[in-house]
């Protein structure tokens, strides 16, 4: 008798838009589990930024990609329309529902922007393409789009340089922690073998 | 429109090949099961049991996760459309929890098959009753123990009135008295709804009375053996327990020891443990070179607690944790010692190997604590790869930890704790997952350790461990204790 | 003290806890809406008055009430902070240093921007921390019709949540056992993190599978074991909202205060 071969088979590259309970699930999971590090992150983040701030105001938002790796990864992991901004909306109701210091629904509605940005990225590229360098660009307009909302919700009185620092740093950010920075993590998920339901986790077209 | 009539299995020619995999999990299955019979499934690791069930569940996924071939009915539909009239229990009780409160988890299933309001809370108080789980609706599921969070997952399928009940290893994490339970509410609901029952589980001891067939499972698919309980036994019964399963009257066998006590190495000293209260006070015990102590007793009393806390890794909350022998120049309480120092004193290995795994690859794991405390390449190689063969992980070098199977994890957590050689080893149920071979051996290579001089304490629920190995046993319960020796 | 802790909702029989939190959502939304608009301290005031007056019947001790919203007022205190110091320059300049500004214009600005995130933050916190998970599910599948096999597949995942603490003291510990602990914080956290990543999607995919076998994700019309209704309580609150939001317009603009988007 043969032993189970568990050796790989390259997928057909073929996706399926409808979504199935594991994709829901898995995708929620990965919102909350970026919620958490949002609540982690959003104990620490005042005082590791603050010296940005004060050398020059605007960049802090250099480490604002952490808000954003949510929904680039729950693109790169689900691989289906919609997944990103999903994602990203899970870990922002979660954060508000963990009592996010800006209070619920401002939460919310970062993440529907933010989510947004990453989504309009996947969708440009048909749902089709989820190499490193879509990922930094999903992260990237996420950043920019969570510059315009930080903006328009916090920062309206702000100077021009301001806001245009505010808006680089939050584009550059958002390509490297959020971008390159999911695409890293779904690179070591895949090896660990528990994406092996979802197309990320079977070697194929990318 | 579901009733509790019983359902039929009907398997022709059946195979399976998950997507992305080049072998087939299961090719050419023929069998055929009747309403209403008990079945056990049996098979060596791999035989693809757990897919076959998945698979009479319909919940294997479509063509994005795989390809089928032949046809697998249940009671005349094919299986992937049978959803909501077969019920499956999986094998992780935290997994299965869907809901907060257990009466919504119940309720789960029947709003899925869209049952009228007022059916689903009468059938909700039906099903908790006849699993005899008796807590309020309200509930929370997170305050449940494995063997009721088990025997919830059971209700809230046997509130959807399945005609099929598939348990998919259902005992296998649970404590003895989890199991017990949880079996004790199978055998009921079968008996009351006369439902089809197919279990597929190691401990076939447990399940033996319960069931009136068993099918045995060749790897690769089609089957070995198929009767009843007493002719299988009696025609497979060696070829099962050589291949692996646990068959009732063919144990494992016991490993010779020369009992050779040694030094003290770690004494305690009216030790009280817990997390915030103490779960178990005034604990004396001592750890000598070459003895085996087991902890033993049911969830909850503070085994694990006791274990991390022997291991240098919790604080006491009251008493003392003196280091005799083991100090080598530190300081008397192991929780100040540095992780590094720690390490090549004693060894820890948790109750889920999971939670160690640092590393890309099984060798890397192996060479963590090596280079935690300096070694140079050669004289890591020189530890990790008789290590590797020993444990029998030397083909998995390069695979990643978390694609291991249950009982290869286990053997390297115990592998990656020997690297650095700690005379001291605190095991957090080491024999978990096993099957009877490797069970063997695992237990012939402790006994070799401890022979050796190290000094062992086993955490555990497995009495064979306990039979085989140990010295001494502290058994446990609520708030109390008692120490036994066991040297004859 | 289990992860779970934070999102049971504090429990009690008051009106408040008895409204569906689609309400509590929707005015959030409302209150947030309004605010956001403009950057004045007059529409920000008002709007902070009225709630003053609604939290006392919130339910919520003061004890709680500090504890629960500090982290919006520090937030609003830094962000405010931020405009005083580096905020849009107008009027009589009061301190220059480098690169900070503080003038007439900045000190008017961040003392609006203080009162409307504390306007649009603190309604929100007392409202979500009465919601719980499970009946949030239910309206938003009930009265708002989405699709429940998003909204119920989220839920599953969020209850997972209580078992990641467990999970992240046992790795903790572990790498303490295996005698990495002493150094690299950062590199072990990340570790951490990305290991408890791992063992949380396993579950979840563990979880699916155990909801399909219940016979989720059908396309079986679903039935709801718990109603989830949205009757005169619910609009009330929704209404008093609007007049919350509607008094703090109104009286911005007829100041002549009503500063919009802060006149980009």
């Amino acid at each position: 008798m043969q032993a189970t071969d568990t050796s790989l088979r390259p997928s057909t590259g073929r996706i399926d838009p409808h979504w199935r309970v594991v994709d829901i699930v898995v995708a929620s999971v990965l919102g909350v589990a970026s919620a958490l590090v949002f609540f982690a992150w959003n104990q620490v983040y005042a005082p590791v930024t603050a010296p940005l701030d004060a050398v020059l105001p605007g960049s802090q938002a250099l480490f604002y990609g952490v808000w954003l790796f949510a929904g680039v990864l729950g693109g790169l992991v689900i691989r289906k329309p919609g997944a990103a901004l999903f994602t990203e909306l899970v870990a922002a109701v979660v954060s508000a529902l963990l009592g996010a210091q800006w209070g619920g629904f401002a939460v919310i509605e970062a993440g529907l922007v933010q989510g947004l940005g990453a989504e309009l990225v996947f969708l440009l590229f048909l749902y089709h393409r989820w190499n490193v360098v879509v990922a930094m660009l999903a992260g990237a307009v996420a950043g920019l789009a969570m510059a315009v909302n930080d903006i328009v919700g916090y920062y309206l009185a702000s100077g021009a340089t301001f806001q245009a620092i505010y808006g680089a740093s939050g584009f550059i950010s958002g390509a490297v922690i959020a971008g390159l920075g999911s695409w890293f993590i779904v690179r070591g998920l895949a090896r660990t073998g528990v994406l092996s339901r979802f197309a990320s986790g079977r070697p194929g077209p990318r | 429109m579901f009733s509790e009539t019983p359902l039929s299995i009907d398997a022709r020619g059946w195979g399976w090949r998950h997507a992305g995999r080049a072998g087939w999990a299961l090719r050419g299955l023929d069998l055929r099961i009747e309403p209403g019979e008990r079945v056990l499934l049996l098979g060596a690791s791999g035989a693809g049991k757990s897919t076959l069930v998945h698979a009479l569940a319909g919940v294997l996924g479509g063509e994005e996760e795989g390809e089928s071939e032949g046809r697998l009915f249940v009671d005349d539909t094919d299986a992937a459309r049978a959803r909501g009239r077969v019920g499956l229990v999986l094998q992780d009780p935290d997994s299965q929890v869907v809901l907060a409160r257990v009466g919504d988890d119940v309720a789960f299933g029947c709003e899925n098959m869209g049952v009228s309001r007022d059916e689903i809370w009468s059938r909700v108080e039906q099903s908790l009753r006849a699993v005899g789980l008796d807590v309020p609706l309200a509930h929370p599921t997170s305050a449940l123990s494995g063997g009721q969070k088990q025997r919830l997952a059971l209700a809230g399928v046997l509130a959807m009135r399945p005609g099929l009940l598939l348990l998919d290893e259902p005992t296998a994490n649970l404590d003895p008295h989890g199991v017990i339970e949880v079996r004790d509410a199978v055998a009921r609901v079968v008996e009351q709804s006369g439902s089809t029952l197919v279990v597929v589980e190691h401990r076939v001891d447990v399940w033996w009375p319960t069931v009136d067939r068993v099918v045995v499972l060749a790897p690769g698919g089609g089957v070995l053996a198929d009767g009843t309980p007493d002719e299988v036994l009696r025609r497979e019964g060696a070829n099962l327990a050589a291949s692996g399963v646990w068959v009732p009257g063919h144990p494992p066998k016991h490993p010779a020891r020369l009992r050779r006590p040694g030094g003290t190495l770690l004494h305690t000293e009216a030790l009280a443990v817990g997390r915030s209260t103490a779960l178990q006070s005034d604990i004396d015990i001592v750890a000598r070179a070459g003895e085996c102590m087991a902890l033993t007793g049911p969830n909850g009393v503070g085994k694990t607690t006791l274990g991390l806390t022997l291991g240098g890794l919790l604080p006491a909350i009251d008493g003392r944790l003196v280091a005799g022998a083991l100090r080598r120049g530190l300081g008397t309480d192991p929780l100040r010692w540095k992780s590094r120092e720690l390490v090549t004193r004693i060894g820890s290995v948790f109750q889920d190997p999971e939670h160690q795994f640092v590393s890309g690859t099984v060798a890397g794991e192996l060479a963590v604590g090596a280079r935690a405390i300096g070694l140079s390449e050669h004289e890591t190689a020189r530890r990790v790869d008789p290590l590797l063969e020993r444990l029998r992980l030397g083909h998995l070098a390069a695979a990643n930890p978390f694609t291991l199977s249950g009982g290869e994890k286990r053997r390297l957590s115990v592998a990656t704790v020997l690297v650095t050689r700690p005379p001291l080893l605190v095991l957090d149920e080491p024999t978990f997952g096993q099957d009877s071979r490797t069970w063997a051996e695992l237990v012939a290579f402790l006994a070799e350790l401890l022979d050796e001089g190290s000094s062992l304490i086993a955490v555990t629920h497995d009495v064979h461990l306990v039979d085989a190995l140990a010295d001494a046993e502290l058994r446990m319960w609520q708030a109390d204790h008692a120490l036994e020796s066991r040297v004859p | 003290m289990r992860a779970d802790d934070i999102l049971t909702p504090t429990a009690g029989t008051r009106t408040i806890y008895r409204i569906n939190p689609v309400a509590k959502l929707a005015a959030a939304a409302v209150i947030g809406i309004a605010l956001v608009f403009s950057l004045d301290w007059v529409s920000a005031s008002v709007a902070l008055a009225c709630e003053g007056v609604l939290f006392l019947f919130a339910g919520l001790g003061p004890r709680r009430f500090v504890r629960r919203t500090l982290p919006v007022t520090i937030a609003a205190v830094f962000a405010a902070g931020t405009i005083l110091l580096y905020g849009r320059a107008s009027g009589a300049s009061r301190w220059r240093f480098l690169l900070v500004n503080v003038t007439d214009g900045s000190i008017e600005l961040s003392v609006a921007t203080l009162l409307k995130v504390l306007a649009i933050g603190l309604p929100a916190v007392v409202l979500f921390v009465t919601v719980d998970p499970t009946d949030l599910a239910d309206g938003l599948a009930q009265v708002l019709r989405l699709p429940s096999r998003f909204v119920l597949g989220a839920l599953g995942g969020l209850r997972l949540v209580g078992l990641f603490a467990d999970d992240w003291k046992s790795l903790e510990l572990a790498r303490r056992a295996r005698g990495i602990a002493d150094s690299g914080r950062l590199r072990r956290f990340a570790g951490q993190a990305f290991a408890l990543l791992v063992l949380s999607i396993r579950r979840g995919s563990k979880l699916a599978t155990a909801m399909e076998a219940r016979g989720f994700g059908s396309s079986i019309p679903r039935s709801w074991a718990r109603e989830s209704r949205f009757g005169a309580r619910d609009w009330m609150l929704v209404a008093i909202s609007f007049g919350v939001a509607s008094a703090a317009i109104s009286t911005s603009v007829l100041t002549g205060n009503w500063n919009f988007l802060a006149g980009a």
